[in-house]
C-alpha cells in the first residue's frame, strides 16, 4: 500500500498549499482514518493470521487442532509439482488472455470511434459483457453455450461438420481463456477508445494533408499515442485476471486433471477439499509474495505512465 | 481544448486504477485466511424441542424438491417453536462447509447431512452425538430397528447410531428397453463389464445417443465411485494389507483402462465434467442407452422423467471376478456434539427420516417418490411395492448385497466400497479424481494418471494411514 501511495502522491502535491502544520495535516487526514483501519482490519489482520496457520500443521479433517510446523508446509509448496503447474498456467492465462483482449479491444476502439448511426447504442453492447457479473457469465458459458449435448455453439456449428465438441473437457483451457477475452475485451476497449478520443485531430489532418494512408497514421502516430493507454489496460487487465477464479471453479472446476487450475483455484481447493489449513496458507503467503514482487514492478509502470501524461 | 480534455480523462483513469488495484491487493492479502463465515449460532441453549434448527443439506433432488417444501408447508405448522433453515450445497461443497463447522465447533449447523464415509469418522472424533443412547432409546416410535441392516451398520460406530438415513443407495445399471431390443440386445438381470461393453458399442451413435453415461467428474463421490467398483470386481484395490498403495497394480490398470476406454469410445462426450445430476438429465432425454449410477436416480427418474422411466430396464451393478459390485452409499443425518436446541435438531432428524415421512412423501408425490433404500418397512408395504414394482426390489438387494468390510476380491485393511475410510481420503480421492478426469478428457494417458496416483497414494506412510 505504500508504493500506491507514492504512486498517486505526485499528482497531488501540486495542488496542496505548502506549509501547512502538523496539526492541520492531522485534520486533513482525520476523516480517513475510519477507511484506512478498515482496510486494515480486512486485509492485513487475515494477512498476519495466514502468516501464522502457513508454519501450523492444521487439518479441519483431523481432530487436535494447530501444532506447530516450522517451515515443512512450505517445502511441501516449493516441492508441489502442481503448485508450480499452478504457478505457470496462471501466467500463461492471464499473458494469453490479456494480450488477445487487447488485440480486439484496439480492433473494436478503431471501430467505434468512427462516427456511425447507432453509434451509442453499439457502444453499449460491446460494454455489455463486461457488466454481467463474472459468475453468471461463467454459468452462461458452460451451460446453454459450451454444453457439448445442449450447446448452442456446437448447434450453430453443425452445418459445418463440427459435431458435439466437448469444449470444457477436450479444450478447457482454451475455452476458459475466450471466455475471459470475452468479458476483458470491453474494459480493453474502453481505456482504447479513451485514448483515441483524446488524440488532437490536427496531427492527424496535417498527416492525411502528407498524403499519409489510413494505416500509417494509425501506425506512426495513433499507435504511439497509444501507447500509455495499451500499458495502462493490459496492466490493469493483468493484475484482475491473474486472481481469475469464478470462470476456472464454474466452468471446468480446475480440470480436466488439473489443466485449467490456476493458483487462486489451487489454494482454494487445498482448503475446501484437502482441509490442509497450513499447506494454503503457506501457498497464499508464497503466492502473496510474488503478486507484490510483480506488481511493485507494475506499478512502476504505472507510475511512468502518469510521468509520460505531466511531460505532456 | 483537446489536452485539457485528455488529462481529465487521464486522471479519472487513475483513480480508477487504484481502486481495482486496492480491491485486487486485497483479495490477494486475504487469501487462504482462515476465517470461518457461515450462520450464527441458533439462540438459547435449552434442551426443549423448541429453537432454530439450521441444516446443511446436499443439493440432490429428493431433498431441494421434497425435503425442503416438506419441512416448510408442514413440519414447521406441525411444530410451531422451531425454525428450521437450510443451507444446500452440491457434494463437493457440502462436505467442505460440514468438515469446517464441525471440527472448528463453529457449530453453525444443528443438523448435517452426511454418509457412512463421514460418520464413522466423525463419530471417532467426538463430532457426533451419539443418536441411539441419546435419542433413540427414549423415542421407541422411532423403530430404529426397521433401518435396513446394511444402511444401519455402515452408520455405527462401536454398535451405536451416530447418523440415520434420509434415503440410501446401491449402484446398478439403468437400460433403455426398445433401444436395446431394437438393436436384438437383450440384457441379463447379472451382467458382466464384458457384455455391457459390448452392448454398448453396438448401441453407440455419436451426436445422438451415447451407448453408455458414466461419471467422469473428478471426485472420490463423482467418477471415483463408479471407478471404484469397477477396479474392486476386477481384483483391484486401494492399499493391500500392509498399506502399500495397489493403483499400478496389473488389475488397477485393466479396471482403469476398461472403464477409461468405455466412456472415450462410446460414453458421453464430454464426460469428464458429469456426475449424478448431469448424467439424470441427459439419460433422462433419451441421450444413453445405458447408464450406471446410484439406485436412487430410479426415484427421480419416475417423478420427472416419466416417459422415459416406462421405457427402463434394470440390472445389477456390473461384474467382472466377483459376484456384486454394488457400491453402499446413505445420505444421513446426524447432529454434531455440543450444538445449540439439540431436542429440536432431533425432533428434525426424527421426522425427515420416520415411516411418517414416507407416507407423507407418497400423499404428496405419490408411492414412487418416497426416498427409497432406508427403511424395510417401505419395501413391505404392499402400496410401495406396487408403485415402484420396477426398481424397489433390484435396490432392496443391491443394498443387501453390499460389504463395505470385504470389498474387494484380496483382502484389504479398509473399510468401504467407493471410498477408503479414512481421513486422508477426502484429498487423496480427489487428487486420484482428478487424474482420472484427465486421461477419460484425454489430456493425459492412463497410465501417466495412474503412476501420478500412485505417488498421491504412497505420499503417506502406512502407520498415518492405519491411524
Amino acid at each position: 500500500m505504500a508504493v500506491l501511495e507514492d504512486v498517486t502522491s505526485p499528482p497531488a502535491t501540486g495542488l496542496r498549499p505548502r506549509g501547512v502544520s502538523q496539526r492541520e495535516k492531522w485534520q486533513r487526514r482525520l476523516p480517513l482514518l475510519p477507511a484506512l483501519i478498515y482496510v486494515i482490519v480486512v486485509t492485513q489482520v487475515p494477512f498476519i493470521v495466514t502468516l501464522y496457520y502457513s508454519f501450523q500443521n492444521y487439518f479441519w479433517n483431523q481432530p487436535g487442532g494447530a501444532t506447530w510446523a516450522g517451515v515443512s508446509n512450505y517445502k511441501e509448496v516449493f516441492t508441489d509439482p502442481n503448485f508450480r503447474a499452478a504457478l505457470w498456467r496462471s501466467v500463461t492465462m492471464t499473458a494469453l488472455a490479456v494480450i488477445f483482449a487487447m488485440a480486439l479491444g484496439i480492433a473494436l476502439a478503431v471501430l467505434l470511434d468512427k462516427k456511425f448511426i447507432g453509434r451509442g447504442v453499439v457502444r453499449t453492447l460491446i460494454i455489455t459483457p463486461f457488466l454481467v457479473m463474472p459468475a453468471a457469465a461463467a454459468l452462461i458459458w458452460a451451460g446453454p453455450m459450451l454444453d457439448p449435448n445442449f450447446g448452442l455453439l456446437n448447434y450453430l456449428l453443425e452445418p459445418f461438420g463440427v459435431n458435439h465438441v466437448a469444449w470444457l473437457t477436450t479444450h478447457a483451457y482454451g475455452s476458459v481463456i475466450v471466455v475471459m477475452v470475452w468479458q476483458w475485451t470491453p474494459f480493453m476497449t474502453l481505456i482504447v477508445l479513451a485514448g483515441l478520443q483524446g488524440q488532437a485531430q490536427d496531427a492527424l489532418e496535417a498527416a492525411r494533408v502528407d498524403g499519409a494512408n489510413a494505416w500509417a497514421i494509425f501506425r506512426e502516430l495513433t499507435l504511439p499515442h497509444l501507447r500509455p493507454y495499451i500499458e495502462l489496460g493490459i496492466l490493469l487487465g493483468s493484475i484482475y485476471l491473474v486472481n481469475v477464479f469464478d470462470q476456472v471453479r464454474l466452468m471446468t472446476n480446475g480440470g480436466p486433471g488439473t489443466s485449467t487450475t490456476t493458483l487462486p483455484f489451487y489454494i482454494y481447493q487445498k482448503v475446501n477439499y484437502a482441509f490442509d489449513i497450513g499447506g494454503s496458507a503457506a501457498a497464499g503467503v508464497v503466492t502473496v509474495v510474488l503478486t507484490i514482487i510483480v506488481a511493485s514492478f507494475a506499478l512502476r509502470l504505472f507510475a511512468r505512465v502518469f510521468q509520460f501524461e505531466e511531460a505532456q | 481544448m483537446s489536452s485539457s480534455r485528455s488529462s481529465f480523462s487521464k486522471r479519472k483513469l487513475a483513480a480508477a486504477g487504484c481502486a481495482l488495484a486496492l480491491a485486487t491487493m486485497a483479495a490477494a492479502c486475504s487469501s487462504g485466511g482462515g476465517s470461518s463465515t457461515g450462520n450464527a449460532a441458533a439462540t438459547g441453549g435449552s434442551s426443549s424441542d423448541t429453537g432454530t434448527v439450521t441444516v446443511a443439506v446436499v443439493s440432490n433432488p429428493l431433498i431441494t424438491g421434497q425435503m425442503i417444501p416438506l419441512t416448510e408447508s408442514v413440519f414447521e405448522k406441525d411444530n410451531p417453536g422451531i425454525t428450521v433453515k437450510f443451507a444446500t450445497y452440491t457434494e463437493g461443497d457440502l462436505r467442505a462447509a460440514i468438515e469446517k463447522d464441525v471440527s472448528t465447533h463453529s457449530n453453525s449447523f444443528n443438523v448435517i447431512m452426511i454418509g457412512p464415509y463421514e460418520t464413522p469418522l466423525f463419530a471417532k472424533d467426538g463430532w457426533l452425538d451419539n443418536l441411539s443412547t441419546q435419542y433413540i432409546s427414549g423415542d421407541p416410535s422411532y423403530d430404529a430397528s426397521d433401518l435396513l441392516p446394511a444402511v444401519a451398520k455402515s452408520l455405527s460406530y462401536k454398535g451405536d447410531l451416530y447418523a440415520v438415513p434420509f434415503y440410501g443407495e446401491s449402484s446398478m445399471l439403468y437400460y433403455n428397453k426398445s433401444l436395446l431390443s431394437a438393436a436384438g440386445i437383450t440384457m441379463p438381470l447379472h451382467p458382466t463389464w464384458t457384455q455391457v461393453a459390448a452392448a454398448a458399442a453396438k448401441l453407440n451413435q455419436p451426436g445422438k445417443q451415447a451407448g453408455i453415461c458414466l461419471r467422469g467428474l473428478a471426485g472420490w463421490g463423482d467418477n471415483m465411485a463408479s471407478l471404484d467398483t469397477v477396479i474392486n470386481t476386477y481384483g483391484g484395490e486401494w492399499y493391500n494389507t500392509s498399506w502399500q498403495a495397489q493403483l499400478t497394480s496389473p488389475a488397477d490398470e485393466a479396471a482403469v483402462n476398461f472403464y477409461v476406454n468405455l466412456i472415450k469410445a462410446d460414453g458421453e462426450s464430454g464426460a469428464s465434467n458429469d456426475s449424478f445430476n448431469q448424467l439424470l438429465t441427459l439419460y433422462g432425454q433419451g441421450k444413453c442407452a445405458m447408464w450406471y449410477d446410484s439406485t436412487v436416480a430410479a426415484t427421480s427418474l419416475a417423478t420427472t422423467y416419466p416417459s422415459i422411466f416406462a421405457q427402463t430396464g434394470y440390472a445389477f451393478a456390473p461384474v467382472d471376478k466377483t459376484t456384486s459390485s454394488g457400491w453402499l452409499w446413505s445420505w444421513s443425518l446426524g447432529i454434531p456434539q455440543g450444538v445449540s436446541d439439540q431436542g429440536a435438531a432431533w425432533k428434525f432428524v426424527s421426522w425427515a427420516t420416520s415411516k411418517q415421512y414416507d407416507s407423507l412423501v407418497a400423499s404428496k408425490y405419490g408411492w414412487s417418490a418416497v426416498p427409497p433404500g432406508s427403511r424395510t418397512s417401505l419395501y413391505q408395504n404392499p402400496s410401495y411395492q406396487k408403485a415402484a414394482s420396477a426398481f424397489a426390489n433390484i435396490t432392496l438387494q443391491s443394498i443387501d448385497g453390499t460389504d463395505p468390510t470385504h470389498p474387494t476380491v484380496n483382502p484389504v485393511p479398509y473399510v468401504g466400497v467407493q471410498y477408503v475410510d479414512i481421513p486422508q481420503f477426502e484429498n487423496l480421492g480427489l487428487e486420484v479424481g482428478q487424474q482420472i478426469a484427465g486421461a477419460i478428457a484425454g489430456t493425459e494417458s492412463v497410465s501417466t494418471a495412474l503412476q501420478n496416483s500412485q505417488g498421491y497414494a504412497s505420499a503417506y506412510t502406512p502407520s498415518e494411514l492405519s491411524g
